[in-house]
């Protein structure tokens, strides 16, 4: 983050960085004083536009559009970076002759399976002569298996393996099956006229963009990407970024200074709960978690992960793998018994979220745990996600406040609609109160990969506690109670190491934590001994480690991530601020910052080089690479593993070494991005003919209808496209924001932000009401007319967008309440992550509050028999008719 | 009669209009430099930050639960007694754009830079960034700390004091709500607290603070007496507010306003820098990028103390006039009675 001070051209797109990361846009406020130029591409124009250079308005969801014609006018005027992308890139790739494009298949990739709704990855392999059989081989190429593993993770950090490391290639570029050739043609037709017809946006933007970006790439200079969940939260959401990867590889943008992508996470430490993942289906590392039918044994795990002689670091896998299994498990944890694999849990399915919801629904779900979260107001389908805690037998909420979800039983909207009656609910609800970060020690892993240290200021007041104390203590009781069992189901909880010390008030050592997730020895001299990089962790059972990428942050028995020496001015890295995994490197790739001899591609972009008299890698970041694998090494053939490292992969923990402009596996949706309409949308897809991303998940029943899209019938209902999003003034879906005066009084009520012309259209007043209508819900808001808001000429029509803030949920307990923006949204999910579309929606909007009670799903319902989703019965009541012909006045 | 007001002058020295050292001419024997902020507004994101770090560290009150204002981002409305620091938010046509960059330009070609604190123009001024579609301005606006303080002169009961930084600063246990200071603040920053209000902390009421008082910004005296900075200042992610010594503050003002001159940005402007101003400047400078008038602050202040002379002369000698006019009648009447 603080490298985006090096920046010459920042783009902020699918961010609003300004609001909801204020504290890192000082980088980009430093960036601006040194000159740099800064273009925020957004639907709304935002805090964020307002210190840009310039705004360029977008369509929510052609983000694709936009910046594969950026990837096309770089090819096509031949701006890319030679050198960087030949050496660095898998540009020279042959991929498999079985391939078909997007551009042959009109909209669809080669290997789709329209009965399973699902790709067969495998034509888009790197070409034949494939190596021994041994290789992989038995690894799953159905991408309907992969989605329901959440494939994006699939592999971990280290991405899928392949079956050929060392594919065949062509360094000149032309062969018509080269990656280079295929790209071209790919994104031959996002042309500047195709932008403006798609994302609405002018030529004069398009080329005032594309110079930018251009003009500022290269040996002398770079440009950054920032971006948010306005790229990750639609059903394309993992393509969105692979088009920035691409696009910024081509201009030799990654491992440099002032470069890069940067992917702006939400939260205090949500950076870290990905690491150390609160997500199904993780383990600690970016290990995948194992899948039922696929990965029966260690060995077979292992081997889906990585295969040995792949290059680069993350073939040491096994070693991350059996070190994390010894620091779970201790000495239970032995060779004989593949260090205890078989404790580990199996994915039988999805387990995400929207999947976990609709199982309570199905009442396959007995108990919830809900911490740090409020999906009764956070998630996507709000009225799903309530009537779903009905279902429960209990729920714990641990929260700082008395969130709607705990309170769903009595004052949730559904209760006043009816749908619920607080009497004939049998969940019981148990609220414990948490601690807050000023009341407990630990770390902070935030947006930059930087563990922060946190000491505790106060002791956390009455029955409060953190959650290290919660689960310690749960995790105790449990044990206390299974004592002496000789199930074989409970060895896993009595196997586990389990023994943290508690200080003299009772509370658990938060660095004794960070000691077993850092890593120690077990045998030998270094037995009990904290280790200093994960390169010394063993597949022998020698080491353990909790989260090998954290290895490092107690390296000679320090904790690093306590470190507070503030940077001397905003170029100096300031190594000594926390700790950054891995190895506190600050930027990573970073051997791509000097050209394939090793030396800078220029002084003023200068970071890591080979430093030929002491014969090793040196500069001003840790450099992320062997540090005395010269530049100009060349493997032996058959190494695997770091030793196959040559000296011009920089991209080490990919298995060819290289940055992938198109990626033969590891994505279910696509090896290279292509532009689909979101699941509900205004327009038909102007670039191919399916319209939305095929491989798409959605929820299916009468609780998730979709507007219809394009000119589909019943769209003219659904006329108005919203989206979603935060403000400075709060937090997420508020229980840390709507409960202090301080931040209710400054955003004090749910609004909507629309633009002047919709305004008339509709009859909408500043500071007035509107009531918006979804297939899945009514809410109220209050009218913000503002010329931020523009309408947008895409597809031959004029574009509404609504904006709305999704922070409020109606409940008793907040100072401030309201209706919540994300009961309007549908489940639609991107494949590979199993994200929600919350970016985009259909809506009709209308002067006045809402109707309540039972009259509120009358309007729903009269909308839905509109717009054709719902049978248009008979037996309609009187007060159905009365709804919809108002409805029908619009 | 210009006797008269020399005389005046040198009795209150220059304490009443005019360039001057507050902290001197309040007689602060040996003091420290004088402090102040500056607020460079084209850096500002419109976090809100400062006024909630404000309320926090100084328990001030806060009214939630009201309705949304309707005024773009902005429900808090303006300064007062709750409210120390204030974040104004206008949203701007190219038009207006347009209209503060010529009247700008105006300022700095009519030869004011020494009037408005700017640089010269730069000799080969860039070109111009162009008009957006719309221009969102933001701006967090507090305390003045003038130099000549309407409010300090106004206060009959000695509750509002220059402090050893030059700063104002209230004693709410001294103050008796009178009120004069509201009136005599040419910008209206200081306000009389309601006394229904609460100040919450950590989930606590927090009472002890007196209701009908006057209560602004007190450029958080408790904290600089301490080494620390305000609460402000402390907690702004994009240094739009700095705080330090004033001379400090003026010179980085001026230099950002060279800065963003040169690159042809002419709407930028000093508020508050100009000693020769209506107040003898202010403590807290600020660099706009329209006029005043746009972020709601008044063009050209004045504090009332700066027409007390013109007034004590026009008093006396209408006090002459009228004994005179008096002598001369009742002596008529006199001779006539």
């Amino acid at each position: 983050m603080q490298d985006l001070a090096n920046a010459d051209c920042i783009v902020i797109q699918g961010a609003n960085m300004a609001e909801c990361h204020p504290v890192g846009f000082q980088w980009v406020t430093e960036a601006k004083l040194r000159g740099a130029r800064v273009i925020h591409v957004d639907p709304r124009f935002t805090r964020t536009s307002a210190q840009a250079d310039r705004h360029i308005p977008i369509r929510v969801g052609s983000d694709i559009v936009l910046l594969g014609a950026l990837i096309n006018h770089v090819l096509t005027n031949d701006l890319w970076f030679r050198e960087y992308v030949v050496a660095y890139t898998n540009a020279s790739v042959l991929i498999d002759e079985d391939f078909l494009d997007t551009e042959d298949l009109d909209g669809f990739f080669s290997g789709w399976d329209e009965e399973k709704g699902a790709y067969d990855l495998a034509s888009w392999a790197y070409a034949t002569p494939r190596p021994t059989a041994s290789d992989g081989g038995e690894e799953a190429t159905e991408g309907d298996d992969l989605s329901d593993a959440a494939a994006g993770d699939r592999y971990g950090s280290g991405g899928p393996p392949l079956d050929t490391p060392r594919p065949m290639t062509d360094p000149t570029l032309t062969d018509p099956r080269c990656v280079f050739q295929l790209l071209k043609g790919h994104f031959q037709r996002y042309t500047p006229e195709l932008v403006e017809e798609v994302c609405g946006i002018s030529a004069d933007d398009f080329a005032y963009l594309a110079d930018s970006v251009t003009q500022n790439s290269g040996r002398d200079r770079t440009t950054a990407f920032c971006y948010a969940v306005g790229w990750t939260q639609h059903t394309e959401g993992a393509q969105n970024i692979r088009a920035a990867s691409i696009l910024q590889l081509l201009l030799g943008n990654m491992g440099r200074p002032g470069g890069g992508i940067m992917a702006l996470r939400g939260h205090a430490s949500i950076q870290g709960s990905t690491d150390i993942p609160t997500l199904y289906n993780l383990l600690p590392g970016y290990l995948p978690m194992p899948v039922v039918g696929h990965h029966d044994t260690l060995a077979d795990y292992l081997d889906a992960i990585t295969s040995v002689n792949a290059k680069g670091y993350w073939s040491e896998a096994p070693a991350y793998t059996v070190s994390l299994l010894k620091a779970w498990w201790g000495d239970a944890a032995r060779e004989d018994n593949d260090w205890a694999y078989d404790y580990l849990p199996r994915l039988s399915g999805p387990h995400g979220t929207y999947q976990t919801m609709t199982a309570m629904l199905d009442d396959e779900v007995a108990g919830f745990f809900v911490l740090g979260q409020n999906p009764a107001v956070g998630s996507a389908g709000g009225r799903m996600q309530r009537l779903a805690l009905a279902h429960l037998k209990w729920l714990v909420v641990r929260d700082l406040q008395l969130i709607e979800t705990a309170t769903f039983w009595k004052d949730s909207p559904e209760v006043a609609t009816g749908e619920l009656v607080t009497t004939d609910i049998a969940t019981e609800v148990f609220v414990l109160p948490a601690a807050s970060h000023v009341e407990k020690s630990g770390t902070f892993t935030q947006t930059s990969r930087i563990l922060q240290w946190r000491e505790q200021a106060v002791h956390p007041p009455g029955e409060a506690m953190s959650e290290l104390q919660f689960f310690h203590e749960l995790g105790r009781r449990i044990r206390q109670r299974l004592a002496g069992s000789d199930d074989p189901r409970d060895r896993p909880l009595l196997d586990l190491t389990w023994d943290y010390p508690t200080d003299a008030h009772g509370e658990v050592d938060a660095e004794a934590v960070l000691r077993e997730v850092n890593g120690v020895g077990l045998t030998g001299e270094s037995a009990g001994e904290p280790l200093d990089s994960f390169t010394q962790l063993r597949a022998d059972g020698s080491t353990a480690a909790g989260c090998w990428i954290y290895t490092g942050v107690m390296a000679g028995g320090v904790n690093r991530s306590a470190s507070r020496v503030p940077a001397s001015d905003p170029t100096d890295p300031a190594h000594d601020w926390g700790w950054a995994w891995p190895a506190n490197r600050r930027i990573l790739y970073n051997r791509a910052s000097a050209d394939p001899e090793g030396r800078p591609w220029s002084d003023r972009k200068k970071l890591v080089w080979w430093d030929e008299a002491s014969g090793q890698w040196t500069g001003d970041d840790v450099p992320d690479f062997p540090l005395r694998t010269p530049p100009g090494f060349r493997a032996e053939p058959g190494a695997g593993g770091p030793a196959a490292i040559e000296g011009d992969d920089p991209f080490i923990m990919q298995a060819d070494g290289k940055g992938w402009l198109f990626a033969p596996r590891g994505l279910v949706d696509g090896p290279l991005p292509a532009h689909y309409e979101a699941q509900e949308s205004p327009v038909p897809n102007p670039v191919y003919g399916q319209q939305a991303n095929p491989a798409r998940r959605t929820v299916a029943g009468p609780d998730n209808l979709f507007a219809p899209s394009g000119d589909a019938p019943g769209s003219d209902v659904y006329p108005f496209v919203f989206t979603t999003y935060r403000l400075t003034e709060h937090h997420t879906a508020g229980g840390m924001s709507r409960w202090l005066p301080f931040l209710s009084e400054l955003q004090p009520e749910m609004f909507c932000e629309v633009s002047p012309e919709l305004a008339a259209e509709r009859g909408l007043e500043n500071g007035g009401w509107a009531t918006l209508v979804s297939p899945r819900a009514v809410i109220e808001a209050k009218v913000l007319v503002t010329d931020r808001m523009t309408a947008l000429r895409a597809a031959g029509r004029t574009i509404h967008q609504i904006g709305l803030p999704y922070h409020w949920g109606v409940g008793a307990q907040a100072i401030v309440a309201g209706d919540a923006a994300n009961d309007l949204l549908g489940i639609a999910l991107d494949p590979n992550v199993q994200i929600q579309e919350s970016k985009v929606g259909s809506c009709d909007i209308r002067p006045g509050r809402r109707p309540t009670g039972p009259d509120a799903l009358a309007l729903v319902a009269a909308y839905q028999r509109r717009a054709g989703l719902v049978p248009d019965a008979d037996q309609r009541s009187g007060e159905d008719r009365v709804m919809d012909e108002e409805a029908g006045d619009d | 009669m210009t006797d008269l007001r020399a005389r005046v002058r040198r009795v209150w020295g220059n304490q009443l209009s005019g360039p001057t050292d507050p902290t001197a001419d309040a007689r602060w024997p040996d003091p420290p430099a004088r402090k102040g902020f500056f607020t460079d507004t084209s850096i500002c994101i419109g976090c809100k930050a400062c006024e909630v770090a404000c309320k926090e560290w100084n328990h001030v009150p806060s009214r939630p639960g009201g309705d949304t204002q309707g005024t773009s981002y902005d429900n808090t409305g303006h300064l007062g007694a709750d409210t120390w620091r204030h974040v104004a938010f206008i949203e701007q046509d190219a038009a207006a754009q347009q209209r503060a960059r010529e009247s700008g330009a105006r300022l700095v070609s009519l030869g004011m830079p020494a009037r408005v604190g700017a640089a010269p123009a730069a000799s080969d001024p860039a070109e111009p960034p162009g008009f957006e579609a719309v221009r969102w301005l933001m701006s967090s606006d507090v305390c003045k700390h003038c130099t000549h303080a309407g409010c300090l002169d106004a206060c009959p009961t000695g509750a509002l004091f220059r402090t050893e930084f030059g700063t104002v600063v209230v004693q709410a246990d001294v103050c008796n709500g009178c009120g004069y200071c509201v009136a005599a603040c040419p910008f209206g920053v200081i306000g009389r607290r309601e006394k229904d209000g609460v100040a919450v902390i950590a989930g606590e009421p927090v009472t002890g603070y007196r209701g009908g008082v006057a209560q602004k910004c007190t450029l958080c005296y408790d904290r600089i007496s301490d080494g620390l900075q305000p609460a402000c200042a402390q907690t702004c992610p994009t240094t739009s507010i700095t705080f330090g010594d004033h001379a400090d503050m003026v010179a980085l003002a001026r230099d950002r306003l060279a800065a963003l001159h040169a690159e042809g940005r002419t709407e930028a402007r000093l508020y508050g820098a100009n000693p020769d101003d209506g107040v003898g400047g202010t403590g807290s400078v600020f660099l706009l990028l329209d006029e005043p008038e746009a972020y709601g602050l008044p063009p050209d202040p004045v504090v009332p103390t700066a027409r007390l002379a013109r007034m004590f002369t026009a008093a006396g000698t209408a006090g002459t006039v009228m004994m005179g006019l008096a002598v001369a009648v009742f002596g008529i009447m006199g001779r006539h009675g």
